[in-house]
């Protein structure tokens, strides 16, 4: 089967766009895409788009209305928050298959000030939102980082660095929503969300779009591998059954599996990584995963972020990009922005905020349901 | 629905609440009689080994350990906050969330791994047809 590479990648800057459409907003990532790869739309087999909001609104196809409608096949996908390296892997995998040397991947959401996501009710009779617990996403990710807490002593302030080092990082990052450091005592008296999560530890709504262009490895060599960024693995995995899944999103062993699934594809290591960005929807999510994609050993993450391991010029610089919790969470868009995040630095593009001579990278989503997508992307020579 | 809504006394808030004739309320599970997993609410398939038609019904306990909370101070309008939100481990198997209650919502006072017991309690809120509702809640219990 043939390899896939990253010809052109790039990304609107995530914020707020009411005046916008969302195919508008995806096809601009689009055009980016397609400029940054030296192609046109008419070069393109095929469109995997991802958007969660509209999922039933042939947002692809609506993209294609504004950049040209070639009649390619189309598939838009939604995935909740792994929607967009969902729709990533659909272009890899009609690469691997052989259907196609040239695809178009666009992840794109319009959250605009949405507010609290998740513990809408359902179901019959009367809202069980704070009368059995809370389903806000804030609260969810609250109780997943109180688990690590019990197991391993984690605490607040713990949790509240991650806040501290993702905004630090965003100040150098032009396409981040925020841009603006956050000392820790600003992040721990913030408004209490959901303990131990304060506002400022919850990831932003915004709107935004990014873009790929994937080639098989005879087009790349067509075209040339001078930019092109090797897909090492592509892995996405559901949740398994685990005892407490019925009440308590289990957001820890779809993404062990898939790091692992992931690891054994690229044949490579988590000591092999030089950069991460991983699923910040919560402070108290990235502190999990850390352990969870191997980044440091099982009950250690609390101590990584206290060292400092995580933050750029650490052992393993986490989020550099100002994570989900700056840069923003247009959850359709957000895989995609990950892959093009490490891609840059593969690149050496990434500017003020480079991680110097990095050759391998790793991209992780997780979507509340559960889906997790994770990818590894390679340097080429 | 409507028969429902004549019977006389409250509704279960979930299907898992059970509310005998005469009895006192209870919350029951569903065991896999092949791989001993627990679900909540009716089911025929076990999603953990994929076995069809060997789930029983077993009746939960009403005590158990608070297994992780959150304190939620935002939630959505008409909401009453803060509240504990919690997950709690009942003995002998089986895992719900509900609100812990009689307890100051405060990290220091909330301790996970502390004894908890299973209350029922009429929701404070109706449904639109005037419905009243019965729930469970979550309390600190004595050791």
């Amino acid at each position: 089967m043939s390899d896939v590479y990253i010809m052109g990648i790039d990304m609107i800057r995530f914020g707020r766009y009411p005046d916008r459409s969302v195919p508008e907003l995806g096809a601009e990532a689009a055009l980016l895409a397609l400029d940054d790869a030296g192609l046109t739309i008419q070069d393109i087999e095929a469109l995997y788009c991802g958007n969660l909001m509209q999922a039933s609104g042939m947002i692809g196809q609506r993209i294609l209305r504004e950049i040209g409608q070639t009649g390619i096949p189309v598939t838009n996908s939604a995935n909740a928050c792994a929607t967009g390296a969902t729709a990533f892997r659909e272009g890899w995998t009609a690469i691997k298959a052989g259907l196609c040397d040239l695809v178009l991947v666009v992840g794109v959401e319009q959250l605009g000030k949405v507010g609290l996501l998740g513990g809408g009710g359902g179901g019959k009779g009367i809202s069980k939102e704070g009368l059995l617990g809370s389903g806000t996403m804030p609260c969810v990710f609250a109780e997943a980082g109180m688990e690590h807490a019990r197991k391993h002593g984690t605490t607040f302030e713990q949790f509240a660095k991650v806040s501290v080092k993702n905004h630090a990082h965003s100040v150098k990052n032009s396409k981040s929503m925020y841009q603006k450091e956050t000392p820790l005592e600003m992040v721990m008296n913030a408004e209490m969300i959901a303990y131990p999560n304060t506002k400022l530890m919850c990831s932003v709504n915004v709107d935004g779009a990014a873009a790929a262009v994937l080639a098989s490895e005879k087009k790349a060599r067509e075209l040339g591998l001078g930019r092109a960024v090797r897909v090492a693995a592509s892995i996405l995995t559901s949740d398994p059954f685990t005892e407490r899944d019925l009440v308590m999103p289990d957001v820890n062993t779809c993404t062990r599996q898939a790091a692992s699934k992931a690891y054994e594809m690229a044949g490579l290591g988590p000591q092999d990584l030089d950069l991460v960005e991983l699923h910040d929807c919560f402070a108290t999510a990235e502190i999990l995963h850390y352990e969870n994609l191997g980044l440091c050993a099982d009950g250690e993450a609390g101590k990584m972020i206290d060292e400092g391991e995580s933050a750029h010029g650490g052992r393993i610089p986490v989020n550099v990009s100002g994570g989900l919790l700056s840069k923003g969470h247009p959850l359709g868009a957000t895989g995609v922005a990950n892959l093009y995040e490490v891609s840059t630095h593969l690149r050496g593009e990434a500017g003020s905020r480079q991680v110097e001579g990095a050759k391998v990278g790793l991209t992780h989503v997780i979507g509340l349901g559960s889906a997790c997508g994770i990818h590894i992307l390679e340097k080429v020579g | 629905m409507a028969e429902e809504a004549a019977a006389s006394g409250p509704l279960p808030v979930v299907s898992f609440l059970k509310i005998p004739d005469g009895g006192d309320p209870y919350l029951e599970g569903q065991r896999c009689g092949d791989c001993g997993a627990i679900f909540l609410g009716e089911r025929s398939i076990c999603s953990n080994c994929g076995v069809r038609e060997n789930l029983k019904p077993q009746k939960l306990a009403d005590t158990g350990v608070l297994y992780v909370y959150s304190i939620v101070h935002r939630s959505f309008p008409g909401i009453e906050v803060p509240f504990v939100s919690a997950v709690v481990d009942l003995d002998g198997g089986g895992t719900v969330k509900g609100n812990l209650i009689n307890v100051e919502p405060t990290p220091e006072k909330v301790r996970m791994g502390m004894p908890v017991e299973v209350v029922y309690r009429i929701a404070p809120t109706k449904d639109r047809d005037g419905n009243e509702y019965l729930s469970y809640y979550f309390q600190p219990r004595e050791k």
